[in-house]
């Protein structure tokens, strides 16, 4: 099966070990990886900051990149969601509105296509370690991907799994708002953090860049030993 | 206007909210409370989103037919003998008000729990009017006695005062002498609020749902004081947002199941009390003349905009209970009697983005509220939607948020400047980087490092890890 890889500008800068471990997943599950190398950005922090117009070229990028793909997968559940979110922002649009939605319809966040797609529930991943998840927003309730991720994390072998408390409240992230709102970010990543430790968990894992650099980037920051984990390197591990 | 409850700004307050651990620690509590309550009581009923649905339906059906149900309602009251008042301006329903208390000659009002009287300051209009004021809701009577503390939730007035600061109000104000022990603190409450019911001229109340059929007004609340407010005084008013009404008792019934279980997790509340127009001849109480004012006041010109569906809310605070930004900063920092995702759509459109303009960027648009509102309102793509006119229609962001913002657009729409600047970002990042993080950045950068580490961008990037290896280079 051929997978179009939408890694996200994230990934691609700042955290490449992720998109080669979600090649790598993919390729031991049976796929073949094309990366179109016209793909920029989603435009998500523009778009989310109230400036659409100023995201519609970059939208208008992305769907002509990933025209060609049958599948289009990514490993950040808040990129997928947003190229759900083509399909609202063009409705209006007769040419592109058709365009968006085909977008839309083939798009999917990597542990989604695993199980959803390729109906893949153990990828034979081994892991040792006692780890603990946070659910993304946009994924779980935008995108409405909450089992995936938990499916396969409870085939990996050797792991140990704990709940996060409060797993569902939002990390402080929010793209621009992390930044813009800075004061109230760092109350809410502190208490996400807090909540990591709570579990006594070696390992915080997550489905999307954004946040995950969010929580990583104060864990650090507070020289806190956990480490932080996306999901693709878990169930690239073997 | 007049929901104000602040000229401090919204930094200012923000900084304050974070600050007050007492606060703090009683939302914490209280969502956390009241969010298990809310689950437990909507999983009951096995199929809470048809229940939603139906909600959102009845909603969006009122609010189309707005002017009909309107119309149907007013004439209703009227043939049962009670008075209605349209007014389009809080100004207007003040003074109306303010008439009817003068003309009955009332020195003493007491009043049932009430946004839209907040919303409208009628308690300060009345004050100045020479006439006295009682709230009657518990919630709302400790902030009246300590000094008219604004309220920080629309169900639960006080939630940023725990037992022992409502211990140390009535201590001071109200002379009590006992200890913070809730029961105590209510029965004493309970003491000094009899007296008043008996000596009070005139009864008001808000309305949580007008039934246009049959001309009557319901109260959902757990104190009954709402009961006590409605057939003691010889006169009664209720204040209702021009939005708060359905067809029939049949709708009513579905909303007020929404609003219990949402709002604070029960089945229903101790008292819904349900009134229709003045007493007649063989009732044993109730208020002989009775007003119906409708509020207006910048609700009709949300109405067939993009920002409709705001109205189809039944302020059970669902989403305020949990916003994880409430949680955080509480309800004063919202600068208005609205707070939490409900304030920050509707504050700045009853309330305009002068005062307003921030309450929308205060979210991270996780959609928990969304989630969970009974009439399914997408509160999150509300405050989306503020964000966009701010930017484009009422130019009020700043400058260089809309040039970073431009230069963003380019570069993220062509794959050629794309490329050249996520090339070059470890390049240019270098001066800030150490080790494979940056701790002290620059620009937007700053805000984030302030806090947390930001990654140094990969000297590798994906891309080119990937081209490599298509050519057969490294392969790990
Ligand atoms: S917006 Fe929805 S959840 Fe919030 S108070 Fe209104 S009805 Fe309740």
């Amino acid at each position: 099966m051929k997978v179009t890889l939408f890694a996200t500008c994230l990934v691609d800068m700042f955290q490449s070990n992720v998109g080669k471990a979600t090649v790598e997943l993919l390729e031991h599950l049976g796929c073949e990886i094309d990366f179109p190398t016209a793909q920029v950005c989603c435009g998500q922090p523009s778009y989310n900051s109230g400036y659409v117009n100023e995201s519609k070229e970059a939208m208008k990028t992305m769907i002509n990149t990933f025209s060609h793909a049958d599948y289009i997968v990514s490993p950040s559940g808040s990129c997928v969601t947003m190229f759900h979110e083509y399909e609202h922002i063009f409705k209006d649009d007769p040419i592109w509105g058709p365009k968006a939605k085909d977008l839309a319809s083939k798009s999917y966040e990597l542990t989604q296509f695993i199980v959803d797609v390729l109906k893949i529930e153990d990828v034979g991943a081994r892991f040792k370690g006692k780890v603990t998840y946070h659910t993304s927003c946009h994924m779980t309730r935008l995108l409405g991907v909450k089992k995936a991720p938990m499916i396969l994390l409870s085939n990996v072998k050797d792991l140990e799994f704990t709940e996060l408390p409060g797993k569902e409240q939002c990390c402080g992230f929010g793209g621009t708002f992390s930044v813009k709102m800075a004061q109230i970010s760092e109350q809410m990543v502190d208490e996400k953090v807090a909540h990591v430790e709570e579990t006594g968990a070696d390992y915080l894992i997550g489905a999307d860049a954004g946040c995950l650099m969010n929580i990583g980037g104060r864990i650090e920051r507070n020289l806190k030993p956990i480490k932080v984990l996306h999901i693709a390197e878990v169930l690239n591990s073997r | 206007m007049s929901m104000k409850i602040s000229t401090s700004d919204f930094k200012e307050r923000v900084d304050k909210g974070i600050h007050d651990s007492f606060m703090r620690g009683a939302v914490v509590g209280a969502q956390e409370r009241m969010g298990t309550r809310r689950l437990d009581a909507t999983n009951e009923l096995g199929n809470w989103e048809e229940w939603r649905k139906h909600g959102e339906e009845i909603r969006k059906h009122v609010l189309e037919h707005l002017d009909y149900y309107l119309k149907e309602l007013s004439d209703n009251v009227s043939k049962r003998g009670g008075h209605v008042f349209f007014a389009q301006t809080a100004e207007q329903a003040n003074e109306y008000i303010r008439g009817v208390i003068k003309e009955k000659n009332a020195k003493k009002v007491v009043k049932a729990k009430s946004m839209v009287t907040e919303e409208i300051h009628l308690n300060q209009c009345l004050e100045e009017a020479g006439c006295e004021v009682i709230e009657t809701d518990l919630g709302e009577y400790i902030l009246q006695v300590d000094d008219h503390d604004p309220p920080s939730h629309i169900v639960v007035p006080a939630l940023h005062k725990n037992k022992e600061q409502i211990r140390d109000v009535f201590t001071e104000k109200l002379n009590y002498q006992k200890t913070e022990k809730p029961e105590e603190l209510a029965w004493h409450a309970r003491d000094m609020l009899r007296q008043e019911y008996l000596t009070a001229d005139v009864g008001i109340t808000g309305c949580n749902f007008a039934v246009a059929e049959t001309g009557s007004i319901s109260l959902v609340t757990n104190e009954g004081n709402a009961d006590l407010v409605t057939s003691l005084p010889k006169t009664q008013i209720t204040v209702m947002g021009m939005e708060r009404l359905v067809p029939t008792f049949e709708e009513m019934e579905v909303l007020v199941s929404l609003l219990t279980r949402s709002a604070v997790g029960q089945k229903l509340t101790s008292y819904i009390t349900v009134l229709t127009g003045p007493s007649e001849e063989l009732d044993v109480d109730g208020p002989e003349d009775f007003h119906l004012v409708i509020v207006d006041n910048g609700r009709s010109s949300i109405l067939g905009g993009e920002f409709q569906s705001i109205l189809q809310c039944i302020r059970c605070a669902a989403c305020i209970n949990v916003c994880p930004v409430y949680r955080h900063v509480g309800g004063h920092s919202y600068g208005s009697i609205y707070s939490g995702p409900i304030g920050a759509v509707l504050s700045p459109l009853l309330g305009g983005y002068d005062d307003y303009k921030e309450l929308p960027y205060a979210s991270t648009l996780c959609g928990a509220c969304t989630e969970v509102c009974p009439v399914k309102i997408p509160l999150h793509e509300l405050l989306h939607k503020h964000r966009q006119t701010i930017v484009e229609k009422e130019g009020k962001a700043p400058i260089s948020e809309k040039l970073a913002m431009k230069a963003f657009g380019l570069g993220a729409a062509s794959p050629s400047l794309y490329n050249l600047g996520s090339k070059f970002a470890p390049t240019a990042m270098l001066p800030f980087t150490s080790g494979d993080k940056i701790s002290k950045g620059v620009g937007p950068l700053k805000a984030w490092t302030e806090i947390r580490e930001f990654p140094a961008p990969n000297k590798e990037r994906f891309r080119d890890w990937f081209k490599n290896r298509d050519k057969g280079g490294d392969q790990s």
